[in-house]
């Protein structure tokens, strides 16, 4: 009961913040020089004011910029994200394409990055000082200090245009018309060179993270205890440490969580890979306000839902914490 | 002798392998397309990338070769009256849109006189010569001008003047039409899908017009936004053709050099890209002419020919390009002479004030560029600043008038009344476009000369007049001209018959085959 008085809390909470981030994301938009209208004109290679005035007549660049805002909100509250002129589609027919491809890769690269770097943190920590730690610690640094477009560049250097393993681009094989199975296990082939490399920068801090916090779990007194009482040092790692080490985890697992929609930007890029990330950095140089808007706006929704998730998540992982609106 | 024998029979030998080359049908092509367009119903939109995929779904009613001769397309045939204007065109039979439906010179007239008058702006200025549009019977159209206008018969490219389906449009709202994201056209090849962010697949119009054309079964037009992964697409062989521009300068020369890979520069006649930094001619430093010669002397056009765009250029000493008509070879030069450049600015008593330099936000090459400038002129003496923006950025900024000098390059169309004198007359002095006469140029004798050249039917009468303003423009130099740019299109070997005509990939794929 308590609970579910929490979530309905958290969850007006979060549509107050969404509201004003709707507003000040709309202001920061228009504040940005040119608009949709001219950029299209532009693209045109040859344009007159009659034309100019056509398309900011159509996209309703010609209203005050009050009614406008006042027009996005309305239409909002009605479930209507607006209609991207320049691709002449609704936004959210347009988000809804691209998103399954951007949670695909996302989504793998919050698993492998979880995974990988956890299990990476616990086995430098339970040989801690010895090479092993060394070599994870060392390669993680490495791995959080490198820009991801040159890790995604040299990736693509070695295991495609070097070794041939991986395809460099794209999300399938285009024209192969593969169904089923091995529809699956060409997009599964095409993931594997962007779903690591987005998740590399992450898997380096959950390891570094890991490690930090299971070395300072394993110097309690309650660990001491465990030991005392004759337990095998592999129950007392999964049971006693990384239990209580894992929440500094939980934490950085739902920022990660947060940019699963907004956060492959440069990744999509590089890889062609066709998914939101492209279509907002697009429309950012397009200025196709709604479309970015629309992004915006389901990115950060995203963001308050997972910090919810994550505030939920403390209480299973250790049943201590309160929860305190 | 044995040496001129030998290389005689060589010759023969290479004429007969090209005589034997018999083109196949069949086989599938995959294509960069850079960006992704925004739409692809040609009437509505005419970017480069647009066209790129919709020039081989849509037609217009003639075609040009490399030296911008009129071909036949929609057109089998044409004639035009001696005084300059009755243009009667006859029309192919047996054509049929996409859907099926037949085509007829309605769809023409009605394209040209109603769809595109109210969508296309450079077709417009075309259409401002014409009495009417008529079509006296089913495969005959008739364009009947109030005065002659020089460049008309160049106005019937794809992309200037495309056929657009009667039956879908009439009556309709063109803009809002949903047809528009399922393109008709009658070209040789059919839109089948577009997959967002990913592909646009093309295939093949099996009851095109002309019999055994067009021979590829399909074509896979592929968005992948980043230049270095374009190019390593195309290494790797997932990419068999990236038309002039797709990749980056510096990668070329590795692309060319690769087994079975071929170039051309050819196919971009028609739009014959002219660079140049538009100067403002309105305020500051650079309103002073003499202040302007010297930011010619002091460029070393040559260095960013050979090293920016690694010799895929040439230096451009007009405002009209050496590759299309009515250049005039005589044309004063202003040659890099630094010292030159340093006289006259000691001339007008320049005081250090910097000039701002806005690059145009296309990618590396461009940006390397403004460096380049901004060196040569940081060598004379003038204070420069690069003022970094995005293509957004870039076009409220010349929109605006809020520069000195701004990088651009336009494309000719093959006439200077179509594709020079509106970067140069003074009627098209306005704010808030970067297409007109962003210099803010003004010289009434120059607007007299084409005005009166673009109403001339005969060519050598034209020439007299754009020789004249060529010789003006360029005293006062209205522009700062860079170069007039190739874009190779790089391609396998094994791929045939890509560029044939005056605008290369955009309409290539009609006598396209593979050799495989």
């Amino acid at each position: 009961m308590q609970t579910l008085r929490y979530i309905l809390m958290r969850l007006a909470k979060a549509a107050v913040i969404l509201f004003a981030i709707v507003i000040l994301n709309f202001c920061l938009i228009h504040a940005a020089p040119g608009d949709p209208a001219a950029v299209m004109a532009g693209e045109a290679g040859a344009s007159d004011e009659l034309f100019l005035q056509q398309l900011r007549e159509k996209f309703g660049l010609d209203q005050p910029f009050h009614i406008q805002l006042w027009k996005y909100i309305s239409g909002l509250l009605q479930l209507d994200m607006g209609y991207s002129y320049r691709q002449d589609a609704p936004v959210w027919d347009l988000i809804m394409d691209r998103l399954p491809a951007t949670l695909l890769l996302t989504g793998a690269a919050f698993v492998l990055s979880i995974v990988l770097g956890v299990v990476a943190g616990v086995m430098a920590a339970v040989r801690v000082g010895k090479w092993a730690d060394t070599a994870i610690t060392v390669a993680a640094l490495l791995l959080y200090a490198t820009p991801l477009f040159w890790v995604a560049l040299m990736a693509i250097l070695l295991f495609s245009v070097q070794l041939g393993w991986f395809p460099s681009y794209g999300m399938e094989s285009i024209g192969s018309e593969l169904t089923g199975f091995r529809y699956w296990l060409d997009v599964a082939h095409h993931l594997v060179l962007p779903a690591t490399t987005l998740g590399l920068f992450f898997t380096a801090i959950y390891a570094r993270m890991t490690r930090a916090s299971f070395l300072e779990t394993a110097a309690e007194d309650f660990v001491k205890t465990a030991r005392a009482k004759g337990l095998s040092e592999g129950r007392i790692a999964r049971r006693h440490i990384l239990r209580n080490a894992i929440l500094p985890v939980v934490t950085l697992a739902g920022l990660q969580a947060g940019q699963i929609v907004g956060g492959a930007v440069l990744t999509e890029t590089v890889f062609a890979w066709p998914g939101i990330g492209r279509l907002m950095f697009d429309a950012l140089l397009q200025r196709d306000y709604n479309v970015l808007l629309g992004v915006f706006l389901i990115s950060s929704a995203m963001v308050l839902l997972f910090n919810l998730i994550t505030d939920l998540i403390y209480l299973l992982v250790d049943p201590r914490i309160e929860l305190n609106t | 002798m044995k040496k001129a024998l030998l290389s005689g029979l060589i010759g023969a030998a290479m004429v007969a392998t090209a005589a034997m080359a018999e083109p196949k049908s069949g086989g599938r092509i995959n294509v960069v397309v850079q960006p992704e367009p925004p739409g692809l119903m040609l009437g509505l939109i005419q970017n480069g990338p647009t066209q790129n995929v919709a020039g081989n779904i849509y037609e217009s009613l003639l075609r040009y070769d490399k030296d911008l001769n009129p071909q036949p397309s929609l057109a089998k045939e044409w004639t035009v009256s001696d005084d300059g204007l009755t243009y009667t065109f006859k029309l192919h039979s047996g054509v049929k849109w996409h859907d099926g439906e037949d085509f007829s010179a309605d769809d023409v007239v009605f394209s040209a006189d109603v769809f595109l008058r109210e969508t296309h702006a450079r077709f417009r200025v075309g259409l401002e010569h014409v009495e009417s549009i008529t079509a006296p019977d089913a495969e005959t159209v008739v364009f009947q001008l109030k005065n002659p206008f020089g460049p008309f018969l160049g106005m019937f490219e794809a992309g200037t003047m495309p056929i657009v389906p009667k039956h879908i449009y009439e009556g309709t709202s063109f803009k809002d039409n949903p047809a528009n994201a399922t393109p008709i056209g009658t070209g040789p090849f059919k839109f089948e899908e577009w997959k967002k962010g990913s592909y646009i697949h093309l295939v093949k119009n099996e009851d095109y017009y002309i019999d055994g054309l067009p021979y590829l079964d399909e074509i896979y037009w592929q968005v992948i936004p980043d230049a270095a992964a374009r190019a390593v697409a195309f290494e790797t062989g997932q990419i068999d053709v990236l038309p002039g521009g797709s990749v980056e300068n510096f990668d070329v020369p590795r692309l060319a050099g690769m087994d079975n890979v071929c170039t051309t520069t050819e196919g971009w006649e028609f739009f014959a890209p002219h660079s140049f930094m538009w100067v403002n001619n309105r305020e500051g430093w650079t309103a002073k002419p003499k202040f302007r010669q010297a930011l010619m002397y002091a460029m070393n056009r040559e260095f960013m020919k050979d090293v920016i765009w690694n010799g895929y250029a040439e230096v451009a000493h007009s405002p009209v390009s050496s590759k299309t008509r009515f250049y005039d070879t005589d044309v004063a030069k202003y040659e890099f002479d630094p010292e030159k450049a340093k006289a006259l600015l000691d001339e007008v008593g320049y005081d250090g004030t910097p000039v701002r330099i806005l690059p145009l936000p296309y990618g590396e090459t461009w940006n390397r560029w403004a460096e380049a400038v901004k060196q040569n002129l940081d060598a004379v003496g003038v204070k420069t600043e690069i003022v970094a923006t995005d293509v957004a950025g870039w076009n409220q900024k010349l929109s605006d008038w809020d520069f000195d000098l701004g990088f651009t390059y336009l494309y000719q169309y093959g006439d200077p009344a179509l594709g020079v004198g509106r970067s140069y007359i003074s009627s098209n002095i306005a704010k808030g476009s970067p297409w007109n006469n962003v210099s803010g140029y003004e010289n009434a004798e120059v607007d007299q000369l084409f005005a009166d050249a673009a109403l001339k039917a005969s060519a050598a009468e034209r020439q007299e007049l754009y020789t004249k303003a060529q010789a003006q423009i360029v005293e006062d130099v209205a522009a700062a001209w860079l170069l007039e740019l190739s874009f190779p299109t790089i391609y396998r070997c094994d791929v045939k018959d890509l560029v044939t005509t005056a605008i290369g990939v955009n309409d290539g794929f009609k006598d396209a085959w593979l050799d495989r």
